[in-house]
Formats: C-alpha cells, structure tokens, sequence
C-alpha cells in the first residue's frame, strides 16, 4: 500500500516541497528511509514508531520503506516528522478519504504523539504559498508565526490524534485566520528611552539624523561619555517595521530559531555582537551556513562597540555586506545568501587607554600606540560611514540636571516623517533610505543652489575633503532637509551635514 | 689628483666618526689632508680616541673611496656646509660643540639667522596644538623662520603651520638625511625639503637611534634666536633642548598649562626654573633685541577686530560667548537655547568665515 504527503524542508530561507512516499509491503519488518536524510531525519524513525504508539493507534507490522522525494536533495530538519507518521497511517488504512494533496505537513512529534514547535515555520508557509499550496498543518505554537500569508489555511494541531480525527472527518477545525491589525504600533514599549540621556544634545540629534536616513554612524569619544548607552536607544528612534520588512525578518530569526514567542518581529532587530565574535558569527555560517549577526540585523542596527577591539580581519568581512546589502556564504554542502541591509553604529575610544581627547582625564597612551589603535580602522570601512561624531562626557551637574528631555516617541514621529517622505521619492526603485541612494540619482534628488555650491567650495578648501565625500555630504545634507520636511537642500542643511564630517582629516588621514 | 681639506671632513663625519672625536683629529693635524699622507703610526699616536675609531681611519684611508663617496652624495641631490665654508650658519659657528658637516636637503637663507625654535612633546594635545598653531602664525607674520625637529606632535604641527601659510620653516633631524624618520611624514618631509630646509648632521644612512636624538637639539637651539617650548612631559627631549638652548644664550620660552596636566610639567617646571612663560607673542619680542629691529621695519598687523555689522544677532550671541571661553557645542546650545540643528549650521559656517575654530571633540572658540 502506497501513499505519498507533502512537506517542506529549507535551502537557506527558501523552501522546497518534498514529497514524502510510504510503502507498505509484505516481509520482514524494518523501517527504512531512503533518499537523503540527515541524521535529525533518519533519528525520527524512532518518534514516530513511539508516538504512533502512544496516540493508541497500531504501528504496522510490516516492510516499511519511506522515500524522501526529490531523492538528490539533502534534507534535514525535524519538521518531517509529522509527515512520515501520517504517511505510514495513511498506507496502513487508519486514515483515509482526505484530499492531502494540496495539504503540506508540518510537525515535530514527541513520544507522546504530542506537537512540537518547529524552527523556520514562516519562511516554510511563505515557500509553499509561492509553490501554489493552499493548506498548511502547523504545530499549535507555530500558529501566530504562520498566520502572515492570505490564502493560506493553517490548522494548528497540538497533538497526533488530533491530525489524525480531522483528517478522518471526526473533528473540525477552524483554520487559524489571519488577523488584519496584525502589527500593532503602539503596543510596543520600550524599557529605554532618550530621555534617559542626559545632555548630549548633539549626539542625539547626530542619531536622529542617522536614523531618518538610514545612515552608518561612529561614535567616538573617552569612556563615560554615553557612547554605548545612546547607541542603545537608537532602536527607540527608528520607525517600525513594515509588514514586507518584519516578514523579511521573521523570517530569518524563525530559521535561526531565535522567535521568542514565535510570532512576527515588529521592531528593528538591534544587534550588539561582543568584540571577541568571529568573522563566521558576523557574516554567518557552519556546515549548513547559517546566518550571522550581519543577517540578523537585517532592516535593523548592527551596533560594534569598541570598534577597534574587533580584529581586523572580523572587521573587514563587513565590507562587502555593508556595500551589497547581501552576503552570500559558500561551503562545501550548499552556498545560501541572506539578506543583511543593515545600519552599522560602531563606538570607540580613541586610544588604548580611552582617555585621548578627553578634558577631564590624562591619557597616558604614546603617540605610536594612538597610531597603531586607529590603525585598525581600516579606511575603506571609514569610507562606508556617514556620520562622524565626537563625545565628551557629561559633567556631574548636567546629570542632576532636570531638562525635560525629548522622549523617543516624539523623535520617532519625526523620523518616521522623513522616512516617508524617502519612500515616497524612491517608489519603484527598490530603494528605501538616502543613505542608499546611487550615484546616478545624486544629482536628481540633491540639485544645490548657487550659495549651497559655494559653501561646498569652501569646505572643501578648508577641511580638505576627498572626492568621495562630496556625494556622502549629498546624501546627508538630503537627508536633513527631509527630517526639516524641505523639498530643497538649503544652505543650513549642508553646513549641518559639514559638520558631521569634520573628523575626516582629523585622526585618520 | 686633488683632495680638499673640507672633503676630507666629509669623509671623516661619514665615516662615522663623532663630532669630538673630529676635534680631536683636526687639533692634531695643522692640515686633515695630512692625515691621508702620514704613517699609520702617526694615526694610532692621536691622543684620546678608541683603537677602533683609528683603525677605521686607516682601514678606510683611500683617495678613490673618498671621491666615490662624494660622488655618491652628489646624486642623492644633498648639498652639504662645512664648518670651511663661507654659507655656515652663523649663529650655529659658534655654539659649543658646534657640527663639522651638515647635510641639508633645500637651502638655508640668510634670512633665517631669525629664526625661532618651536619644540614639544611628540603628543600634542588640543591644548597645545592651539597653541602651537597660534604663536606659529605670529612668529610667521613677524617674517620669522620656524626651527624644530620633523618629529611627530608639536613639531609637525609647527612645520605645517609654518608651510600653511607660506613661512619658512627649518627641520632638524636626528638620522641621515636620507631616512626617513617618522615614516608617517613622508609627506611632510618632502614639502619642508622643498619650501624650507632639512638639516642633519649624521652621515648618509644613519638609523634614527634614540641617542641621536639629544644630540641634534643642540642644533634646533644653535639655529634659533630663542627656543620656545610648547608641551613637554616630566621628561622629555624639548627639555633638552631647552637646556641647550640656555647653554648656548638663547632664551628660553616656554607655555604654562594646568598644573594637574602631566603634558605641562615639564614647561612649567621651566618658568619654575627662570625660563619666561610665553603668555603673548609680545612675550618673545620683549626678549629679543633683533625681532625689535625687525619689528620696526614692518610693523606688526594689529589683530583686526570683528566687524559685528555682517553678523545675524544668533552668530554675534554665539561669538561674544566664545570670546569669554572656549565651550562646547552642547553647552552654547544650552546657554543660548538654540536648537542644536541650527547651532551646527551656524558653527560650520563661522568655521567657514574663519571667526571660529573646533579646539577638541565639538569644543569651540574664537580663532
């Protein structure tokens, strides 16, 4: 007796339908699985022999030979689980009379016949939409993560049993349906706020400008001036995810397994690796490359603190993903890209020591070993940061300081308003920020004014810009001008984004 | 085939042999073109010199070798003084210990006879770098050639300062002067070779090693007029030359700091010691009977007062406030309730017109 279910196994963040085949035949019994498993697959013999068991039902005596369909691709992931055990029940007669095969199965069982949660649900269900599958069997957990796709049914089951009464009619289901104000905006709360920042008036604003525009920002400055707790708000200030972008994300995090409560992902990931990461954990991989925190920071912030206290060949992986927005990592069993548009805040001190440039402590570094530490800032990687800003701490008064500072949400407002003002002007484009901007369109959305030319020249002559920075200042003085709601870059709008280039040719040059 | 005296002092120095030791060899000799003609006994008779140093003398002792080697500074395009020579700087003749040979990369001019040494530590801090910068633009107003040591830090600010705005500059080095020490000036190097002049007294090749170093400041002092001293640590090389300096008669300036700095305890030591704290440029002049002179052919531009009328109320606020203190970009922000947006505008272009200038990270004041 021959029966065949679907079910779906992940290629990176794209899935594939696999067509599980189970017969029944006459002889001696063995339980085998042909066609590629991986040792999580060939391991869920045992699961399924136990939960068949236990859900009361009888497991075939008979020559059991399971077929993993197409046979040349490797498969692995526990979610097949589900599919082998209604495949041997459905061969052996308990079920029948079901249409399953526009039904993808999707499951983890336990001894007990019992569900559990699987990793990269989402990405599966948006796979099998996209491969004209109208019905998914989900594990209950699964449920909040998968509800994203219309068209798409999903039944949450939590139990054998329970697939194997509704798929003989016994019991009904109701497919979970997919709430439409899904993403709520103002549920979310953040435990920190800019208004725990005090002082720093211009570091704030240099991340707000940061966050409009999506643009790579430095941090620089002794230690205590508030670099890491200012780069941890900035989350705070960014806008929401759209629906497309948190499905981008969800996606990645659900394959990572990194969804708490396996629902979407609302707010931009904020990632914060620690120095001692390797160049693998940034970009992703092992024997099945998984994705690294570049990825999971992807339409969020992939923040480095002590900069460089990274080593340098970490650092200079980022280079290629901070350019293509992707990164696509090769091993011997596969090469999967992952998406990793990501905005990059890095802080550092300016020495050794820390205390460089600092008006209230000695540093007490050589100038040979300030060399050597800003050394490890590569110039290409300096090349892909727009917006540099100096710290000193804050004095002890200004902490005592009441000054009604501004609270996330209200520059949030403003942020978001210049975001759409962005996404209106790129529409069609698949570009989203400024800060993404190609050249060739530096000129149509950044045209200057006679003054705004001449203040350029003047710039020029007095901080010695590069050539490459004249289209960064663009891109920045554009920037402010949306946060400022202005069609056209004024004057005040370049002399700001000056500003915010002046360290140039200040430690590294 | 015919040899000079002042090639074989060349010779000698390039030899490597010390500045003591080629007094020694000259007191001994009416004519140091005896010593290539007399018996290797008469070299080893000299008193006061290592075996070696006289074995060397002898190993090297060859018409051809010294013609050659000339030759070869020549295409490196190296002019070299001697002490023979007419084009000696004069000041330099007659310090004590004074360089036989000098190896220079430009050329000296008769005016750099005024010259003023500007030293410090090869870390500057914003404090000094301001500083530095400021006394080197009025010395360079007053037509005054900058003297220091191509080192990092204070050095380098001063040498570019000086290049910046078209002055003369003088660069003092420890090593040969086809070394290049450090490498991180390159550049620098280069353009003072070009616009000014490199000066060093240690043959072709010499590594920058560490006791070299001392031994060139008596040079940077010898050259000058004055020695100021920017910034020095405890202990520091600008100490040294300080001392020269005081050795030789040159005066001795030197910048207070805070006294909790551990970059100015050694200039404040200096005041402490009878060196005169530079508070104004007047400072030097005071000091220094030539600059008078100078002074009263071209007189010195009064710093021009800002001209309030083309300034927005906002810029002549922010202005005041910096003429009172330096102060950082938050604080003016605070104290003026200017929104920061509108304040880094404002700055950029002040920056701009020149009025005011970034001392350290986002602390502004007047230029």
């Amino acid at each position: 007796m021959y029966s065949k279910i679907n079910t779906c196994v992940l290629q990176g963040l794209n899935g594939n339908i696999i067509e599980v085949e189970t017969d029944l035949s006459r002889g001696l019994p063995v339980f085998n699985i042909v066609g590629l498993a991986d040792t999580s697959i060939k391991e869920s013999k045992e699961r399924v022999r136990a939960a068949i068991k236990n859900s009361g039902y009888e497991f075939p005596l008979s020559r059991i030979t399971i077929n993993l369909a197409p046979a040349n691709l490797k498969k692995e992931g526990s979610q097949i689980d589900l599919a082998i055990a209604i495949g041997i029940l459905k061969s052996s007669g308990i079920i029948s009379g079901f249409d399953i095969d526009n039904t993808v199965f999707l499951g983890e069982l336990s001894l007990d016949g019992k569900l559990n949660p699987i990793q990269g649900a989402l990405p599966m269900v948006i796979a099998m939409r996209q491969l004209n599958i109208s019905r998914c069997i989900v594990p209950y957990e699964n449920k909040d993560e998968c509800n994203v796709m219309e068209d798409m049914e999903i039944i949450p089951i939590r139990d054998l049993k329970e697939v194997v009464d509704f798929l003989n009619n016994e019991i009904r289901i109701t497919p979970y349906i997919r709430q439409k104000k899904l993403i709520d905006l103002n549920t979310e709360e953040h435990l920190l706020d800019f208004s725990d920042i005090k002082g720093q008036a211009s570091l704030k604003r240099a991340l707000e400008v940061s966050a409009a525009g999506a643009h790579n920002i430095i941090i620089i400055g002794p230690p205590g001036a508030g670099k890491t707790m200012a780069a941890k708000r900035l989350p705070t200030i960014m806008p929401q995810l759209s629906f497309e972008e948190s499905i981008e994300v969800t996606k990645i995090y659900s394959i990572s397994g990194l969804l708490p409560s396996n629902s979407l992902v609302k707010n931009p990931p904020f990632r914060s690796p620690h120095h001692t990461a390797s160049a693998t954990s940034l970009i992703g991989g092992g024997r099945i490359p998984k994705p690294g925190e570049v990825s999971l920071a992807h339409n969020g912030v992939l923040f480095l603190d002590e900069l460089p206290e990274f080593p340098k060949n970490v650092l200079e992986v980022l280079r290629q993903p901070l350019e293509d927005g992707v990164v696509t990592i090769s091993r011997t069993s596969a090469s999967l890209t992952y998406p990793a548009k990501f905005m990059f805040i890095a802080s550092m001190n300016l020495c050794p020591c820390g205390y460089y440039g600092s008006s209230l402590h000695e540093c007490t570094c050589s100038q040979n070993q300030i060399d050597r530490y800003l050394g490890k800032i590569s110039n290409p990687l300096l090349d892909r940061i727009d917006i540099h800003i100096e710290v000193s701490p804050v004095k002890y008064d200004d902490l005592q300081k009441d000054n009604n500072e501004e609270r996330s949400s209200i520059i949030r407002s403003r942020v978001k308003k210049a975001r759409d003002i962005q996404l209106e002007r790129f529409k069609g484009n698949r570009i989203f920020t400024n800060s993404q901007m190609p050249t060739r369109d530096i000129k149509k959305y950044c045209n200057l004014t006679n003054s705004s030319e001449n203040i350029m020249n003047l710039a020029f002559e007095r901080y010695k810009f590069s050539g490459r920075t004249y289209n960064k200042l663009l891109k920045l003085s554009r920037t402010i001008a949306d946060l400022d709601g202005e069609e056209k870059i004024q004057d005040k709008h370049i002399l700001e984004a000056i500003r915010y280039r002046t360290l140039d040719n200040k430690y590294w040059g | 085939m015919d040899i000079t005296e002042r090639e074989v002092l060349i010779w000698l120095n390039s030899l490597g042999i010390g500045n003591s030791n080629i007094n020694k060899i000259i007191d001994d000799f009416n004519d140091l073109r005896e010593i290539l003609e007399v018996h290797n006994e008469q070299i080893y008779s000299i008193e006061n010199i290592r075996k070696e140093v006289k074995e060397k003398i002898i190993y090297n002792k060859n018409k051809d070798n010294i013609k050659r080697m000339l030759y070869n500074i020549e295409k490196h395009d190296i002019n070299i003084i001697t002490i023979y020579d007419e084009n000696y700087p004069k000041r330099l003749r007659y310090i004590d210990d004074n360089p036989k040979v000098l190896y220079t990369k430009g050329t000296i001019l008769p005016e750099d006879s005024l010259g003023i040494a500007i030293v410090g530590s090869r870390k500057a801090t914003s404090y000094g770098k301001w500083a530095c910068e400021k006394f080197t633009k009025e010395l360079l107003d007053l037509g005054i050639t900058i003297i220091s040591g191509l080192a990092l830090g204070i050095d380098t600010i001063a040498h570019k300062t000086a290049l910046d705005n078209g002055g003369r500059t003088i660069g003092v080095i420890g090593n040969g002067i086809d070394v290049i020490y450090p490498k991180k000036n390159l550049s620098l190097y280069k353009e003072v070779g070009e616009k000014g002049c490199i000066i060093s007294e240690f043959p072709l090749g010499t590594p920058p090693l560490a006791y070299n170093f001392p031994q060139r400041n008596r040079i940077i002092s010898g050259l000058s007029l004055g020695v100021v001293v920017i910034e020095a640590q405890e202990k520091s090389g600008s100490l040294i030359t300080a001392h020269h300096g005081i050795d030789q008669g040159r005066d001795v300036f030197a910048l207070p700091g805070n006294i909790n700095s551990i970059f100015s305890v050694g200039t404040n030591k200096l005041i402490k010691d009878g060196a005169k704290p530079l508070l104004e440029i007047d400072d030097i002049i005071e000091e220094i009977y030539e600059l008078q002179e100078k002074l009263s052919l071209n007189k010195m531009q009064k710093k021009t007062e800002i001209d309030y009328s083309n300034y927005s109320e906002t810029e002549i606020n922010i202005i005041r406030i910096l003429e009172e203190e330096p102060m950082h970009l938050d604080a003016i922000s605070y104290k003026l309730g200017i929104d920061i947006a509108e304040l880094n505008s404002i700055l950029t272009i002040l920056e701009l017109k020149g009025i005011v200038k970034e001392l350290s990270s986002r602390v502004f004041t007047i230029c």
